[in-house]
Parts: C-alpha cells; structure tokens; sequence
C-alpha cells in the first residue's frame, strides 16, 4: 500500500514537472518572436516620435517640395527631395544593372544550366550579397571610378552617383537572379514540353514561355531588388559623398538619404537639435516607402506562387 | 506550303546515305525498325519494329509501364529531353532517319506534334495559346493570315464555337476538356503531318472525352494520328490500326501484337493479347 502510494506520488511528481517545462517552451519560444516584433514597433515609433519633433518645426510640404536640404549649415532649408533625388537615381542605375543580368541570369540557371553547373553557380552568384558592402563602396571610389569610368567620362567627380548605382546594381543582382529563378523553377515542366511540341527551340521556350510564366515572380523579385537598393548606405556613404544638391547629372557627387542618416549619424549633432531630429524624419521616409515597395513585392510574389 | 516542300526542305538537311534511305513509296508516314530505348541503362523498350499508315488513327495499348509512351516520345524526338535517354535503332519519317546526325530535331517536332496526358495550355489567351508554334515557326504572316490559321486549328479541334466571342480570354479560365481541345488545336495550327498524343483524354470526364475522339475521326483525312492510350474501349472506338505492347519477364517493353483493331479485339493472334483485352491481366 505504501510502495503504491509512492509510485502514484513519482508519476504524478513527473507529469507536473512535465507540465511544466512545456509551459516554460511555450513562454521561450513566444518571447523570441515577440522581440523581432518589439524591435519593429519600438523602431517605428522612435521613428515617428524624433520625426513628431521635426515636423513641429518644419512642414511637411516644404519637407516634401523644397529643392533645398541644407540642414547642416546656418541658413537652414528642409527639402528632402535633393536627397531623394539621389536614392532614386542611384537605385535607378542599380536596377538598370541588376534587373537584366538577375533575370539573365536566372534563365541560364533555370533553362541551360545542368544539375552541376546550377550547383556551382548559384551559390557563387549568390556569394555577391554576402560581400560587406564597405567593400563594394571602397571598391567604386578607388577602382570603378579612377580605372573604369573616369577614362570615359572625363568630367566624372571623383564621388559620383554613377559609381553608386553600379555598384549597388552588382551588389543586388542576387536578389533579382535567385528570385527569378525560383519563379522559373516553378513554371510547370508541362509547359516547356508543349512548347517543345510545337517545334521550340531552347531560346523560345526560355523567352516566350518560362519568361512570360513567371512574370509575376521576375516582378517581384525587381521590387525587392529596388528597395534594398534604396536602403543601401555603405556604398553610397563612401562613393557617393555628401553634396546635397538637386542635380540629375550622374557624374556629380550626390547625398542619398541614407548617406545623409550616416553622415549626421557619425557626427555629432547634439541630441534635441534639429540636425538630429531631421535624421529621424529622413529615416521614417525610407522606412515608409521601402515598406511600400517590400509590401508590393510580396503580394506579387503571392500572386504567382498560388497560380498553378 | 505544301508537304512536299516541307519533305524536300527535310532532304536538303540530310546528307542522305543509302543506308539512310527507306523506301517511301506506298503509305508509310512513320516507320520504325529495331528500335530500342534505355533510360539511365535500363531498357525500356526493345526491338520495336512497326509503320504508321497515312490518313490512319493508329493505337498503342498495353498496361501501365509497357513503354507506350517511350515509343511515342521516339517518334519526335521528345525523348532527346530526358536526361540519360539512349535510342538506338531506326524511326523513318517520309523516309528519312529522324536520328541520323544532320536532321534537326526541332524541325521533326514542328512536323510531328503531340498532345500529353494533362492539358498543359500556356498561361497566355486562347488565341497566343494557338497562334504560339505559328510564331516560334517563324512563319511570316499578316495579322488576318494569322487569324485564319488559328481560327482553322480551333475549328478542326472542335472548339472554335465555344470560345469565338472571347479569344482573348487567358486559357485557364476554359474547362479541362476544353483545354485539351485547346492543346490539339495548338498542336494542328504548326500544321504537321503527324499527331501523336498521349493518353489524352486520361484526365477527362466521359463527355469531353467523346469529344475528343469524335474531332479525331474528323481529322484523319487531313494528319496521320498516334495514340497510346490504356482504354482499350477507346482504341477500338477510334483506331484502324492497334499495337499491342506489354513488359517481358525482363520488365523491357514489346510489341506482342499489331494489326487492324477489328482484328486485334474480335480474333487476337496472341494469348496475351486476348487476356489483356479481356480483362484478365493489366
């Protein structure tokens, strides 16, 4: 009777420990997901709340319609279209690299790649994002521009938004390349059969099936290129320099947001200014609009991944 | 252009040795003569000897694995896509060895077209679905020549008055036998010589597959059709002719039988044909 009584005291001892330790999992594994989520509400509203202090001293619509941004000198303007102008050209010369060869190269991999040749270029392909990018940006400050571009472009400065926008073209060209060739993978085997059938040859099938079926994946995957091109910093920090100055002409040095976010960053704008405050400002903008971009992309990608 | 072009543009292609050279006089479209296929080095069909008549619906039956399709897939080339497939042996079209090194597989397939198991359209409208082997072709035509042609396929698959009004409608939006319909006309609209399809109607219901098999009887005068299927009823609703294939004891796919269906289904030769027909085995 006492033996039993103490077997049943064990069991239940060990079902409540159990019970226990389950519940602590439980508790570890929501508080993880719960920091990721954290640290993006917690990013979003210091964002918001510096930018509250910007925006009781500037308006938004000279903020969004001034030519000027000259926040760092005496006779102050806070246009932050100069800057935007930068991110955008650069991002533009970026995706005019990226997009063809990505998509070139996702083809190649998909279509004419054997089984060995896709599992050793792929991976080196996708070794271009892994570089640090202070490299790519040293490497267009002191090779790209001097030995590539400068002897064809003899007006070039030696910071420059052409430079740039190469640069961070080659830097997301795997995010393009590996997107689209995920769409191609998954355009149905079927479809390259029929066109086969009909008397394709492998450039047909490549470009007028494989291409067009897996549009809306090639899309995506130019979106999401765009938005880490505008996020890019390092690059356009080093190459690019800090002349914030409303110019189209690429050889220019030109101010990218985030150059501008890094430059007042690693100065020492003193905390409450307006200098500090309009780093806060600058930094909700590009957070709004490559969340926009990341949004679409993904809905794109959406679309087609539930097409077949 | 006429047949005979198509056949002299072959010719040309082919540096012709004798050897090379069958006799094309007489019915024969297709014919094929020890032919074996191996996949990674295992055999999968072996010492196939059979001719495709001209303006003849000719069957392929026999139970799942037999080889049906490999032979199908022989006659066009397809089996040049599959990784590690090996043909040896001969497969004549018009006379010429379609394996002999200068014939370029691409062209056989645009004389030589085939319909698969699952309606495979292209995610595009109905009408760049059939105008799309018209376009890869290279053929030089005004848009209303265009027109035509796709409007000729759509008709000779029996779809035409369905989807008329709404051409540029996107593919999926038909049902399965309408896409199946849609994938012959795709087919007939390069115009080949030869069809071959394989097992076309397995995914469909009965009446899309009624169909189907009616638009084929309505065609033969104008192609000469191949079809494997293992609805040995639809063989003998549609086929003149009927080989018969089954695996040997190695696993390695035969033609035990081959003659007219009426023959093949009321007076087999083979014991294993009467049992497969029957119901016994397969």
């Amino acid at each position: 009777m006492v033996a039993e009584t103490t077997s049943v005291e064990k069991l239940k001892r060990s079902i409540d420990r159990r019970r226990y330790m389950d519940r602590i999992f439980y508790i570890l594994f929501l508080l993880s997901t719960l920091v990721s989520t954290a640290a993006l509400i917690i990013i979003f509203a210091t964002l918001g709340l510096e930018s509250f202090g910007f925006f009781a001293h500037v308006s938004i619509v000279e903020f969004l319609t001034s030519t000027k941004w000259t926040v760092l000198f005496a006779e102050k303007h806070f246009g932050v279209l100069p800057l935007l102008n930068a991110t955008i050209l650069t991002s533009l010369i970026a995706i005019a690299v990226a997009a063809p060869l990505g998509v070139m190269i996702a083809l190649f991999l998909s279509e004419y790649a054997s089984a060995n040749t896709r599992s050793v270029v792929k991976p080196l392909v996708e070794t271009l994002a892994g570089i640090p990018t202070v490299v790519y940006g040293y490497f267009a400050l002191y090779f790209v521009t001097p030995n590539l571009l400068k002897p064809l472009w003899e007006g070039l400065q030696l910071h420059n938004a052409l430079a740039v926008g190469l640069m961070i073209g080659v830097l997301i060209i795997p995010i393009v390349a590996s997107i689209s060739d995920d769409a191609m993978a998954a355009v149905p085997a079927d479809l390259r059969l029929a066109a086969y059938a009909v008397g394709s040859r492998k450039s047909d099938v490549a470009l007028r099936v494989v291409l067009p079926a897996a549009l809306s994946g090639v899309s995506a995957s130019i979106i999401l290129a765009f938005a880490r091109a505008m996020g890019e910093t390092m690059i356009a920090a080093i190459a690019g320099g800090f002349r914030s100055i409303l110019t189209f002409n690429i050889g220019e040095s030109m101010q990218t947001m985030t150059a501008y976010i890094a430059q007042v960053a690693t100065g020492d704008a003193p905390h409450g200014t307006i200098e500090y405050q309009s780093l806060f400002a600058v930094g909700l903008f590009l957070l709004v609009i490559t969340a926009v971009l990341n949004y679409i992309g993904i809905r794109v990608v959406r679309r087609w991944a539930i097409k077949y | 252009m006429a047949i005979e072009s198509y056949n002299q543009l072959l010719r040309d292609y082919v540096e012709l040795g004798k050897e090379e050279m069958a006799d094309i006089s007489g019915p024969e479209v297709v014919r094929v003569e020890n032919l074996r296929v191996d996949y990674g080095g295992k055999t999968a069909i072996d010492g196939i000897n059979i001719s495709f008549k001209r303006n003849n619906i000719t069957a392929i039956i026999g139970p799942s694995g037999c080889g049906k399709s490999t032979l199908l897939r022989s006659i066009n080339r397809m089996n040049d896509l599959i990784p590690g497939a090996k043909v040896t042996g001969k497969v004549y079209f018009n006379g010429i060895d379609i394996y002999s090194r200068d014939v370029d597989p691409v062209f056989i397939r645009s004389r030589i077209g085939m319909v698969f198991q699952r309606p495979n359209p292209f995610p595009f409208s109905i009408f760049d679905n059939v105008a799309f082997g018209l376009r890869v072709n290279g053929f030089k035509l005004s848009k209303s020549e265009l027109y035509e042609k796709v409007k000729d396929a759509l008709v000779k698959a029996a779809l035409w008055d369905e989807v008329k009004d709404r051409l540029d409608k996107h593919a999926y939006s038909l049902s399965g036998g309408q896409q199946q319909r849609l994938c012959i006309a795709r087919a007939l609209a390069v115009d080949p010589e030869v069809l071959l399809l394989d097992e076309p109607t397995v995914s469909l219901d009965p009446i899309s597959t009624a169909r189907i098999e009616s638009l084929l009887r309505s065609i033969k005068d104008e192609y000469t059709i191949i079809i494997v299927t293992h609805n040995m009823l639809q063989a003998a609703r549609v086929s003149d002719y009927t080989a018969v294939m089954m695996p040997d004891e190695n696993m390695v796919g035969r033609i035990i039988e081959f003659g007219e269906t009426r023959q093949i289904f009321t007076n087999p030769r083979d014991k294993r044909t009467e049992d497969y027909i029957s119901g016994r085995i397969g």
